[in-house]
């Protein structure tokens, strides 16, 4: 056994240096690293760093429509490089951004919440790179934080729901229990309530942004726990589907998921990432970037207003007197009247959170941790 | 199976093939290369200039070597742990569970004592890391050892209890303060981060890998314990005929095993991540069953496997700026496996040919 032990080990000695070989042999032959010929001016290069795939139909999807229409807007910007499906774990998160720096990009664009200690780390040992990060709350001289106030589309899709809904239950798929989902969850059930006082929204959580089989399955049981529209906090439209299947309704996320499940989509909250990234990229290149938090927090936290939230246009089972609802009230926070979280608002348990004349702080929205009356469920991770 | 008029079969070596026991990791590395390079051919790209690329960015320069090796570094210490119990045909698939309960312990000894110092952090961090992996691991070797339940089962499922405790603590009791209800604990202080080398992110880790396999190797070959695993592995029966005291060996073997993945996993959190979190594990547990069965368990081989899967990883990601879908890496992994296991059969069993009888086969 022993011998052989060590002949193991040779043999893979001996497989590492073909593996060199082969690889040295490939490098004369094969095509040369693409790289700005001498009379080509060199673009600004901008990289963006996904959590799942770009043709996800949800979150990673919106962003990169946000990155093609930044390459379509301004013919300076490289925009071209692009790694999907990096887990948020330090040890391949820091990874990626330093290989994207290493590469020579000025911008690096972190879209998801798990990269942000990563994305901080990789910053202090690249200042002059411009590091981007969404939906965390770090930032730094070259780090800013950005995100959208995804609850006042979530608040208009509430009012869609709630004016939908016959049993008076909704459903709701969440990712994770982080304020993100949770802000949004509360945001949609004041949308419910204000619609219909009497309906309740039922979470069920997945643990994930991304499981198409486990979405689906949680939407089943909100289906079959009574549910008739089911809503989503997941960057798949298997939720969607699942209410389709059933005959049932639903409001997607992220993207106009209509397409993916038409017979049930009423409409979707949805993101408009382009113009900011934009309006980013072109302040970076100008110098004139300030990371500074304007919003608690995060740099820029853009809303209906800015156009950084939208919903979708609307499917055809739609009455027109929700769409005059929600046109109402859409005006309503565009014009800083009102916005979803003014009190008065109660807890779970009919205590007073936010009391009447009273708003939360940009902070304390994005800090948020409690589930508003009218919500069935509990903020507790792990469960199946 | 019938082949023009032949028919195949199959036959155990009496002795195996020492022949196919130096060429078959190579031709698995290579067929499964190949086979990848089909599908990337048919998808649109240059198989060679990617395999290059990949290459060059794994182990081209000094930054891909250092990334190569952070990612190594688990891959060698759960690689290890689960060939002690390979050895052994113990089938430990629990090593992302017992990473994680590592993970767990240390943080605990790094949040508990924030003040502490290095001199004894360090040290507690080490010890109950590995008592927190061996004692999970060895919660499936007692049932195992006194009824015979079955291990691949119970080793399985405790990775989904271990990773949802982790989850509960992050997203609730350990949650930092500081954190905006995000689901992270709060940074371990100095004494609890494990020093960084080469000005990179490669940690003190590394040392653990290579003094864990060194052990190993002398324990494994070396010493009468040792030949006992070896036998009892190769022949259970036999082992227990000649008065080994089996059941005390898989209790301690899987303790072992699990002590290695717990260290794993205190070096991750101590060394790269300097905090628990969410999804800690890019499935090192699992990459590294593939890391141990490619080395043939042998404690040097896995060293050397695990960088290989180490660059694997980065090459994978660094092609993607490029255009190739990240779902090309766990192909070849999974292709990997698929021909080690293939290869394996030919090790040890031999194809026949033999002339057809005319009998339907079924």
């Amino acid at each position: 056994m022993k011998k052989v032990g060590k002949k193991t080990l040779w043999a893979l000695v001996a497989t590492l240096m073909a593996a060199l070989m082969l690889a040295g042999c490939g490098g004369s032959g094969g095509e040369e690293d693409k790289q700005a010929g001498p009379g080509e001016e060199e673009k600004f290069k901008v990289a963006f760093v996904y959590i799942t795939s770009a043709g996800d139909a949800g979150w990673t999807y919106a962003h990169d429509l946000g990155r093609l229409y930044l390459q379509d807007q301004l013919d300076w910007v490289d925009a071209s490089e692009i790694v999907e499906n990096v887990p948020e774990n330090p040890a391949d998160a820091e990874q990626v951004i330093t290989q994207l720096a290493e590469q020579g990009n000025k911008v690096i664009f972190t879209t998801s919440f798990g990269y942000m200690d990563p994305t901080i780390n990789v910053a202090q040992k690249y200042p002059d790179v411009t590091f981007v990060h969404c939906s965390g709350y770090k930032t730094a001289d070259n780090v800013g934080a950005y995100f959208g106030r995804m609850y006042q589309a979530r608040y208009l899709s509430g009012l869609v729901a709630g004016q939908a809904t016959e049993s008076n239950i909704i459903g709701y798929v969440g990712a994770h229990p982080i304020p993100e989902v949770i802000r949004g969850i509360n945001a949609f059930t004041v949308g419910v309530r204000a619609a219909n006082p009497d309906a309740v929204v039922k979470v069920v959580w997945t643990n994930s942004w991304f499981d198409p089989t486990v979405e689906k399955q949680s939407a089943e049981v909100l289906l079959d726990a009574g549910a008739d529209v089911i809503a989503q906090h997941m960057d798949s439209p298997a939720p969607q589907q699942a209410a389709e299947e059933r005959g049932k309704l639903g409001i997607g996320y992220n993207s106009d998921m209509r397409a993916q499940a038409p017979g049930a989509v009423m409409t979707s909250p949805m993101w408009e990432w382009g113009p900011y990234y934009v309006e980013t990229v072109q302040a970076i290149k100008d110098g004139t970037f300030d990371p500074t938090p304007t919003a608690g927090s995060l740099t820029y936290w853009g809303g209906l207003k800015e156009g950084l939230v939208k919903i979708s246009d609307y499917g055809p089972m739609v009455p027109e007197e929700t769409k005059q609802l929600v046109e109402q009230e859409k005006a309503r926070i565009i014009s800083g009247e009102w916005d979803v979280f003014y009190g008065p608002l109660k807890d779970q348990n009919g205590e007073v959170k936010v009391a009447e004349g009273q708003k939360m702080t940009d902070d304390e929205m994005l800090a948020m941790d409690w589930f508003v009356e009218g919500v069935e469920g509990k903020i507790t991770a792990p469960q199946f | 199976m019938i082949i023009r008029g032949t028919r195949l079969t199959i036959e155990k070596r009496l002795v195996p093939s020492s022949s196919a026991y130096l060429v078959i990791p190579f031709i698995s590395i290579f067929m499964a290369l190949l086979v990848g390079s089909i599908f990337l051919y048919f998808s649109g790209h240059e198989p060679v200039a990617v395999y290059y690329k990949m290459f060059k960015g794994a182990f081209g320069s000094r930054y891909g070597i250092t990334e190569t090796i952070v990612k190594a570094i688990p891959l060698t210490l759960v690689g290890l742990g689960v060939a002690l119990a390979f050895r052994m045909q113990l089938w430990n698939i629990g090593g992302e569970g017992q990473l994680y309960m590592g993970a767990f312990a240390a943080t605990w000894v790094a949040l508990t004592f924030p003040e502490g110092s290095v001199w004894w952090v360090m040290p507690a961090m080490i010890a109950l890391g590995m008592l927190a992996g061996g004692l999970w691991a060895l919660l499936t070797a007692i049932p195992k050892a006194i009824w015979g339940v079955n291990e691949i089962i119970t080793t399985l499922m405790l990775n989904y209890v271990a990773i949802l405790w982790v989850d509960y603590l992050v997203y609730g009791p350990w949650k930092d303060p500081a954190g905006f209800n995000f689901p992270l604990t709060a940074v371990f202080s100095d004494a609890a981060t494990l020093p960084g080398l080469f000005d990179s992110r490669v940690h003190a880790g590394l040392f653990f890998g290579i003094v864990a396999a060194i052990i190993l190797y002398l324990v494994v070959y070396h010493t009468r314990w040792g030949y006992e695993i070896r036998v009892t592995g190769e022949n259970p029966g036999a082992a227990r005929y000649a008065g080994m005291n089996t059941t005390r060996n898989i209790m301690l073997v899987m303790l072992f095993s699990g002590a290695l993945c717990g260290l794993a996993g205190m070096s991750e959190v101590s060394g790269i991540g300097h905090r628990l979190q969410h999804g800690l594990s890019p499935g090192y547990g699992y990459t590294a069953i593939i890391v141990a069965w490619l080395s043939r368990l042998n404690p040097f081989a896995v060293i050397l496997v695990a960088i290989l899967f180490g660059g694997l990883q980065v090459g994978g990601f660094i092609v993607q700026t490029s255009g190739i879908p990240s779902s090309m890496v766990y192909m070849l992994q999974g292709l990997l496996l698929f021909f080690v296991l293939g290869g394996e059969l030919l090790t040890g069993y031999r194809l026949n040919r033999v002339p057809a009888t005319g009998e339907a086969t079924k």
